[in-house]
């Protein structure tokens, strides 16, 4: 990864920007590369597209779903619990 | 506090800490251990020692992170000794290191034009509607690719983007550095990414 310039030569491009998605949805970058970042999404609709569907990942990761506990394990975690507390000591 | 009401032996405090954190604690075991049944002793050994430690409970952590924390190494222990893999750390390094790309680079204009190299050749397209992307089938894909996923990318993952960990509590339960823990968050997401692309451009 460069460090992008102040010339518009060196501003960042869309290979690089793909690397650096996740520290700006982070807010890990420091000022002027989000400034770029920022300049560079103004101008190309593929990265934010791209940002987009960065966004809409994260979102289906999250709804892949929970399994709730069963009940028989929670007696065993439970049962665990009084024994530990018969033998402590206090 | 909860912590105070556990040393005192209530066991309302203790079961409510078990509905909050056990599933939790079950898949993270997954990731280190071959079965459903092994991750599951894995959790419960955890909770033994999670009450045995109460003492040395230190609350410049949150007590989810402890706990995982000692997860993570009763889980490490457990699957070393079941499939006698490389150790850790390295894979940790392995994973750093390989430095894939988050998009093919065939997507990228070459440098022959230097106005237009590294943009897009070939630019991502809208995911379309929402309800596509959240069935079940492509909850399913979304599930398959985090499966093949490298160990520390997976972890990484799950507890962030699943679990809803934040990034700090992520690096106190892995032992990650703030960096790390972005490098392999990125990796892992891109992959997610590039494989809903490819499913979601397939069929309308």
């Amino acid at each position: 990864m460069t460090t992008p310039h102040a010339s518009p030569e060196d501003e960042i491009r869309c290979r690089e920007l793909v690397e650096l998605v996740t520290p700006y949805l982070e807010d890990a970058l420091p000022p002027d590369e989000r400034a770029a970042v920022e300049r560079h999404l103004a101008g190309c609709d593929g990265c934010q597209t791209y940002l987009e569907q960065m966004r809409l990942t994260i979102r289906a990761i999250g709804h892949v779903s929970d399994e709730a506990i069963t009940s028989r394990t929670r007696d065993e975690v439970l049962a665990i619990f009084r024994t530990w507390r018969q033998t402590r000591p206090s | 506090m909860i912590v105070a009401a556990l040393k005192q032996g209530d066991e309302q405090a203790f079961a409510w800490l078990v509905d909050q954190h056990h599933a939790t604690l079950v898949r993270l075991a997954l990731r280190y251990v071959p079965d459903v049944a092994t991750a599951e002793e894995v959790a419960q050994d955890t909770w033994l020692h999670v009450l045995r430690g109460l003492d040395r409970f230190q609350f410049r952590s949150s007590l989810k992170t402890w706990i995982a924390a000692i997860l993570v190494n009763r889980a490490r222990t457990r699957g070393q000794r079941e499939r006698r893999s490389t150790p850790f750390s390295r894979a940790w390094a392995a994973a750093l290191a390989d430095g894939e790309p988050a998009v093919d680079p065939e997507r990228f204009f070459g440098p022959q034009d230097p106005a237009l190299a590294d943009r897009w050749a070939s630019a991502p397209r809208t995911f379309g509607p929402e309800e596509r992307l959240l069935a079940s089938e492509t909850q399913g894909l979304v599930q398959q690719t985090i499966a093949g996923l490298s160990l520390a990318q997976r972890e990484v993952i799950t507890l962030r983007d699943i679990e809803g960990w934040s990034a700090a509590q992520v690096c106190t339960a892995l032992g990650l550095s703030e960096t790390n823990q972005r490098v392999l968050l990125h990796r892992a997401r891109s992959k997610v990414r590039a494989a809903l692309e490819r499913y979601l451009s397939e069929q309308p």
